[in-house]
């Protein structure tokens, strides 16, 4: 715990809560405007669904989150049905580059996001 | 045994896999109001006395209703072994009459009610209409809580049970029963200069209709915009009123819309081409949207996308009514 305690989080780092629920709701506009990956999002509760990218906000920043790898696996595995791939993944990983850097997070911290985020890969893409 | 078994009035149910509680009880002969089966309705309300509910039935519910257990029954499915106590959510029920019915254009009816004790809700909220028998349907109000009556637009619904049945047979006087208030689509004030956004189609206008009167009260002074779409001319009501409010408020715009026979006092065309030709940049606005589900959720998606912020973003869908594939009685 000492470690982590004494190196703050991104998500701290970042402005914690307050900082996430402005940063989902542009990163979400830009996942549902982009027509690549939007049709995954066409026939679902847009309020659960903005409340899922905060939580993997939350996540991939370090944040306090109750998402694991689990979870991540079953969440998808109907949209990998569906075709879901790589192009898609690269296109939401996208998305949260542009995101964090239209909010101003320095570009370390953007490095470091990306990197968890691209840690997600095999459990979104039930690999 | 992980069966899932439902107590209720003193008598145990059990659950098929995967069954709502809901519709265990029904198919085993326990009458329980409903309307949506999904959850949006909250005419199944129940109160469990013991037992794990989980949290997905008991979404859009207020705070005191949570606390005191009630849950929807129709969204209801506990995980395998739970043994669940149950009861009906009559202590919530308030008892109403009838007061009137009339006629507010050709499919929508003005149905007023009184209710023994005056009920707190604000305008813009729903509540689930009770008739005797038990069969339950949700409206808008569109009164404000000082006008004592509580007043609800009701569209003609061919073979509709309520609808018909207030249309056809329900006299002054009639006994019935309200629950509720439920739903967050409603006007607090604060944010003064803020624009505001109001779309809904056919009897999608009641709840509109209390809130935009309610934020003129409350002395909003931003512009207010109010669309009110329809099929046809004759789908359109309450007209004469709203313009009769927008000449007495400047800052407030009355659009009613129709896809065939425009005039020159009703637009043409479809809703949302309308909204973004007159609010181009809705960014920072605050919008409520209630109607049928597929222009509230596409319209909600879509000023989702041109810049309004979730948290400003207030819809009611009314879901119809959705009948078990086996059942064919009243409820
Ligand atoms: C939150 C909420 C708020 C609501 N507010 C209002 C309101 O203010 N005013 C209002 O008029 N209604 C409102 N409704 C809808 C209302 O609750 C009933 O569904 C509607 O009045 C029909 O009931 P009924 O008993 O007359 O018809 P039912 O007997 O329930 O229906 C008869 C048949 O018609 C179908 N049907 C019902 N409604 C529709 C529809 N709109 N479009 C297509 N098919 C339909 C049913 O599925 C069924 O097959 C609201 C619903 C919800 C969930
Ligand atoms: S909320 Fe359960 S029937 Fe509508």
């Amino acid at each position: 715990m000492s470690t982590a305690a004494q190196q703050k989080s991104v998500y701290e780092q970042i402005g914690g809560e307050p900082a996430m629920a402005a940063a989902v709701e542009v990163f979400y506009r830009k996942v549902l405007s982009d027509e690549r990956i939007s049709h995954f999002f066409e026939d679902v509760d847009m309020e659960r669904q903005a409340a899922k990218q905060k939580a993997f906000l939350t996540m991939v920043t370090g944040g306090p989150s109750s998402y694991s790898g689990k979870d991540m696996r079953a969440g998808h595995a109907h949209l990998v049905k569906r075709g879901l791939n790589d192009v898609h993944f690269d296109a939401v990983v996208e998305h949260l580059r542009s995101t964090l850097e239209e909010l101003g997070v320095a570009a370390p911290l953007v490095a470091q996001v990306l990197a968890i985020a691209g840690g997600a890969r095999a459990d979104v893409l039930n690999r | 045994m992980s069966r899932v078994q439902v107590k209720h009035e003193s008598k145990w149910y059990p659950l098929e896999p995967e069954e709502s509680v809901l519709d265990g009880l029904l198919r085993q002969g326990v009458a329980v109001p409903n309307s949506c089966r999904a959850g949006a309705c909250q005419s199944c309300l129940m109160r469990a006395t013991s037992g794990d509910v989980p949290d997905a039935a008991r979404v859009g519910l207020k705070d005191t209703l949570r606390t005191q257990g009630y849950f929807l029954a129709c969204i209801c499915k506990p995980v395998a072994g739970t043994r669940l106590e149950v009861s009906g959510a009559d202590a919530l029920r308030v008892p109403a009459r009838i007061d009137s019915v009339a006629s507010l254009s050709s499919s929508v009816l003005r149905v007023r009610l009184s209710t023994t004790a005056p009920l707190d809700y604000r305008a813009g909220q729903y509540v689930s209409l009770l008739r005797e028998d038990g069969l339950a349907r949700s409206y808008s109000l569109a009164s404000l809580p000082r006008e004592g009556l509580l007043e609800l637009h009701v569209r003609r619904i061919p073979g509709g049970q309520m609808s018909g049945w207030l249309s056809e047979h329900a006299r002054a006087g009639d006994a019935v029963s309200v629950q509720g208030p439920a739903g967050s689509c409603f006007y607090v004030p604060g944010r003064f200069e803020q624009p505001l956004l109001l779309a809904g189609t056919g009897t999608g206008l009641a709840p509109l209709y209390g809130i935009v009167r309610d934020a003129l009260e409350s002395g909003h002074t931003g512009p207010i915009w109010l669309f009110h779409g329809a099929r046809t001319p004759e789908g359109l009501y309450l007209s004469e009123a709203l313009r009769e409010l927008a000449s007495r408020h400047s800052g407030f715009n009355y659009r009613p819309s129709v896809l065939t026979g425009g005039s020159r006092d009703v637009a043409e065309g479809a809703l949302d081409v309308l909204i973004r030709a007159e609010c181009p940049k809705p960014a920072g606005f605050r919008a409520f949207l209630c109607g049928d589900s597929d222009l509230v959720l596409s319209l909600r998606k879509k000023l989702f996308l041109s810049g309004l912020s979730l948290k400003d973003l207030h819809a009611d869908v009314f879901l119809p009514s959705t009948p078990r594939a086996e059942a064919s009685g009243a409820r």
